[in-house]
Order: structure tokens, then sequence, then C-alpha cells
């Protein structure tokens, strides 16, 4: 556990047996370190598998499968498939919430994903370096115990953010069904005071989609390619929690 | 000008209702509104003036007034003659010029901070204001002079709540909604191109029977009319749900009578009584005539592309794209990037293999 790494005073970020993590303590390596706490690793697998709900119901939404036959009674498919959009929703919030929430009490990697230590340098020059690393022009990987820097930076955009406007916009959304009395309207009902025409904000959540399917996307890509690439554990880590270092 | 001191009792008796019908409409109509005793509502009318209203018109098209003479509940006679005093609406009114006018300042004089500025159409600021001129005076300086003595302000249809088409991109003359050019009076929107006959009588009613505004939303639109969507209360909403559309204008569900949502109907997003109060006295509304709501009281519905698309068009930096364009396009982008990167990481590996390979032996 991070607590049990003594801070080196020197900096010598090239050794491999040295890991670093994003707020550049630096950390003795050992073969595995307990990383993502059960907490954080349930939140995560319950809100991937509620964006995945998210994402085909909500493309469904906007363009719907074709007629069905019938009578409308004996028919309920929008229906369902707008129940399970709203299920989902709910669902995320909850852990979203449950996540931020384990920000305050776990362990400091469980922070990591909700800021972005703007105003160190150090910090940079290793997003710096990440960016360098996938443009080929690095070939080292540095350490990194929890998310590294370029990878902070992109969880706390991709997923924190964009994430949150979905969910502020999704249940400003569906006030409009639960009506001007409502709680969601009351504690969301101010998107509407930002976009006036819901259009807009049907537009912006749907456009809020697409970049969560491009993180998404990338999101994967990276957490393979540094699994295999960075000979540290990722993919594996999320299950156990613990990150291996392979050399 | 002694319609300022008439009551609706007195207007009442002149128009041959008895005393004892007045008294069964008071209880009839206690009984319907709620809590409220119909003694008060007989004293209300038997001693309460007229509310005098002044009816300007900016940058319009008239459709509100249009709209408006065609109330069947109540009728616009009984709303105009009777219920309020409508002591100045050019359009319809018999006098014109200076003696119109004089009208105007009367008003401002007699009935300081008592009378309603009902305003058609809104002000456009650009030139100064020049591209309204109403009785030799740009507009907007009429809305400032007459807004100053009212006790609110109602905003006639989409032109004054939201701007309407001479507000749409890119709107030259700059016209502006009267929320924007009127900041310190209460102000009624009551939206639509143009808005129910029935409504705008309705919040017109409201306010002489009660003497007070009537409650409102977020928008400021009156919450009796505007606090659902044409799609809460569509009867064709039950297609909707069991996932049952029109997909062409004539195809078999066009017959039927299907949800028109794929034909790019605005009525999810569009606030108005249309599916409740319908138009022409109850007779129909847009979609059930088998045409999808064009959003018409929503805030700027010109400029969200198509009436018959229904994702909104997109157009910054040059595109004209809807959401899942743009995004398929970026995901698409994206996921080229990634299998390039994938086979550059595969090339490269393969090289330092190669390279250690040769350096071992």
């Amino acid at each position: 556990m991070i607590d049990a790494v003594a801070p080196a005073s020197d900096a010598r970020p090239d050794l491999a047996a040295i890991a670093a993590d994003a707020s550049g303590e630096r950390a003795v390596g050992r073969p595995s370190v307990y990383v993502y706490e059960a907490p954080v690793r349930i939140c995560h697998w319950v809100n991937a598998f509620s964006i995945v709900v998210l994402m085909v119901t909500g493309y469904l939404i906007g363009t719907p499968l074709p007629t069905v036959a019938g009578e409308a009674s004996d028919n309920f498919v929008v229906g369902y498939i707008r129940f399970a959009h709203f299920a989902a929703g709910q669902v995320l919030a909850v852990f979203f919430l449950t996540r931020i929430l384990w920000a305050f009490v776990g362990n400091h990697h469980s922070r990591q994903i909700f800021y972005i230590p703007v105003h160190r340098k150090q910090f940079w020059k290793e997003v710096l370096h990440e960016i360098r690393r996938y443009a080929f022009l690095e070939r080292e990987p540095k350490m990194h115990v929890g998310h590294n820097p370029l990878a902070q930076t992109a969880m706390f955009t991709g997923f924190t953010l964009f994430v949150a406007f979905m969910i502020v916009t999704g249940f400003a959304l569906y006030s409009e069904g639960q009506g001007i009395d409502s709680w969601q309207d009351k504690l969301f009902g101010w998107v509407f005071a930002i976009w006036p025409n819901s259009q807009d904000v049907h537009t912006w959540h749907h456009l809020g989609m697409w970049a969560l399917v491009v993180f998404v996307m990338v999101h994967i890509y990276t957490a393979i390619r540094e699994d295999i690439m960075s000979r540290q554990s990722i993919i594996s880590s999320m299950i156990s929690g613990e990150r291996q270092f392979r050399d | 000008m002694g319609a300022g001191t008439e009551t609706f009792y007195s207007v009442m008796r002149r128009q041959g209702i008895t005393r004892r019908s007045f008294h069964k409409f008071c209880s009839l109509t206690a009984t319907s509104l709620g809590p409220l005793a119909a003694s008060r509502i007989a004293n209300a009318l038997e001693t309460k003036p007229r509310v005098p209203v002044i009816w300007i018109h900016g940058l319009e098209c008239t459709c509100c007034s249009e709209s408006f003479i065609r109330s069947a509940h109540p009728l616009v006679k009984d709303a105009v003659l009777s219920m309020i005093s409508l002591d100045y609406d050019d359009t319809i009114m018999a006098a014109a010029g200076h003696q119109a006018e004089v009208i105007l300042e009367e008003t401002r004089a007699k009935h300081k901070g008592q009378y309603i500025l009902a305003v058609e159409g809104n002000p456009p600021l650009n030139e100064g204001g020049m591209f309204c001129i109403d009785g030799g005076k740009p507009f907007v300086e009429k809305l400032k002079m007459m807004a100053e003595d009212a006790m609110a302000i109602i905003a006639w249809g989409a032109c004054a709540s939201w701007g309407c088409v001479q507000a749409a991109k890119p709107n030259p003359t700059q016209a502006t909604p009267i929320d924007k050019v009127i900041t310190n009076k209460p102000i009624i929107k009551v939206p639509g191109c143009p808005p129910i006959a029935e409504v705008m009588t309705g919040v017109l009613t409201f306010i002489t029977t009660f003497g007070k505004l009537p409650e409102l939303d977020r928008q400021g639109r009156p919450k009796m009319f505007y606090s659902q969507r044409i799609h809460d209360k569509c009867y064709r909403r039950s297609h909707f749900d069991a996932g049952q559309f029109v997909e062409e204008w004539d195809d078999e569900a066009a017959r039927k009578g299907y949800c028109l949502y794929k034909m790019g109907c605005k009525g999810p997003t569009t606030y108005n009584a249309c599916s409740t109060v319908r138009w022409n006295g109850g007779v129909s509304f847009p979609i059930q005539s088998g045409h999808g709501c064009i959003g018409c009281s929503e805030d700027g519905f010109w400029d969200k592309g198509s009436f018959y698309d229904r994702l909104t068009s997109i157009k910054q930096f040059g595109i004209e794209k809807n959401a899942d364009q743009i995004g398929m396009v970026a995901a698409g982008a994206v996921g080229a990037a990634v299998a390039a990167h994938v086979a550059v990481t595969a090339v490269k590996r393969l090289a330092t293999k190669r390279e250690d390979a040769d350096h071992n032996s």
C-alpha cells in the first residue's frame, strides 16, 4: 500500500524499479501494489455497465427502432427502452455519487480522477512525457502506481466531467416528464435557464453521448495497450485491485 | 375615459344579465376555481374597476391579434368589451393618428401603475430602433415609455417572448424580446406563433378576476398553460410508447395516425397547451391533422434546423450536421487513429525486438 512506501529523496525517474504515482511521489518498487480498493472497482464496473446500457438505449431514443405492428396497447417498445435508460441513468448517478464520497474516505488513488494538479510543473512534464511516448518519441514508460499523468487528465475530463454533464442534463430532461413540481426539476431545472429550449439540451446530451463513446474507445485501447507495453498490470488491476510490475 | 371606473357588475347588468344570474355565475365559478367563496367573487366583480389594457404592436405579423379575436371561451367580444377595458390597440381601435396617441398619455397619467401593457411583437434595437417606427418614433421608445407606469407586461407570442422569426439568425434588425429590454417590470410570456386564443383570453381573465398575475414558471410563462409539453398530453402518445411511428408522410402508419416523432415532431420539447385546449374552439391541433408540432412556442425555434428532423442540425464551424453525424465522424476518426496507433506500435515493437536480437548475437 502506498502508505507503507517511503518516498525517495533524490529523483531517478528512469529506473524501472522505481514507481512514481501521478502526484510525483516516488515509491520503491515491489512486485505488486494495492491501488484500487473494492468500492472503486465496484463503482468502475457498475458505471461501465450503466454507460453501455445508457448509450444503446439513448441512441434508440434519438433514433427509434422500426414501427411495430399491432395495437398500441399490445406494445411498449419505446416505453421499455426509456425505462431502461432512466433506470441505468439513476444507477449511474448513485454510483457516481458513491464514487465521489469514496474519494473522501478511500486511499489517495481514489481521489486521482477528480482533480488535475494544474499548478505542479512536474505533473505537466510527465504529461508531456506520456504524450511523447504515445507519439513514439519516448521508448521507456515511467512507472506509476495509479494513473499516469496523461491518464489522470483523460480520466478527469473524459469520465468525471463528461459523466457529470450527462447526469445533470439527463436529470434535467427527465424532469420534463416528471413535471415542474418534481425534485428533479428543483435540483436540475436550472439547466433550462442556460438553454431555454429543451431541444438544445437534448442536442447537448446527445453530443455528450458521442464524447463518451470516444472516451470509452480511447480508455479501452490505452488500458489494453498499457497492459502489454508498460509491463504493468492495468486490466486485471481493476478486478483484483493489485497493480503488478512485471520487471 | 369613464371606462376606468366601471365595474364588471355594471357591465354585466348593462348586457342584460339579472342579479340572480350574476350570483349563480359567481357560485359556479367559485366551485370550479376551488376554495373561493362565491360572495368574494361577487364582491370583487361588483367593486373592482375593469383592468385597463394598452395593447401595442412592435415588429410582428399580427397573428397574435388574429388568434385573439377567434377566442371562443370566453368569446373575445366579452373579453374586450366586458372583462378588460381595452383602451388602446392601434390595429383594431376606431381612433387613429393623434387622437389615438393621446389615449396613451391619458392612460399613463390616470391609471399609473394599474394598467396592463400587452405587447405584440418586439422592438428591433439596431440603428437606434429605426427598423420599426410607430407614431413617428422608434417602437422601442414607445415600449419603454408605456412600460414605465404599467403594472405588468404581457408578452404576446413568440416575438415578444423569444424573438421569433425576425430574431432568427442573423437577426439583421437586432430584434429583441421584451424581457431583454424591460427589466424592472413583471413580464408574463405567452409564447406561441400565435398563442392559442383561449390561452390569451384565459391569461387576461385570470388577471382581471383575481387582480394578480398568474403563477409563472422558470421561463416566465403562466404555469396553468405552459407547465407541460405537447408530448405529455398528446393523444398519439400511446403510439410513441408502443414504438409505432410514421416513417413517411404517405405510409400506412400516417393513415393510422401513429406518432410523428420520426417526422421531426417537436412535441417532446415544446411547452404549450395545444394538445389539451386545441385550436379553433377545440376543433383540432397540428398533430391531430397529421403534421408534427414545429415547436412555435419555444425559444429560437427557427434556428433549430428542419421542422422535419428529429435531431437538431448543429451549425458551427461552417458545418450543418446533427449530433449523430458529428458523433459518428468523431468516433470513426478516433477509431482510425487507434487502429493506426496499433499498427505503428506493432511495427515499432517488431523493429525493437530485431534490434535487441542483433545486439545479443
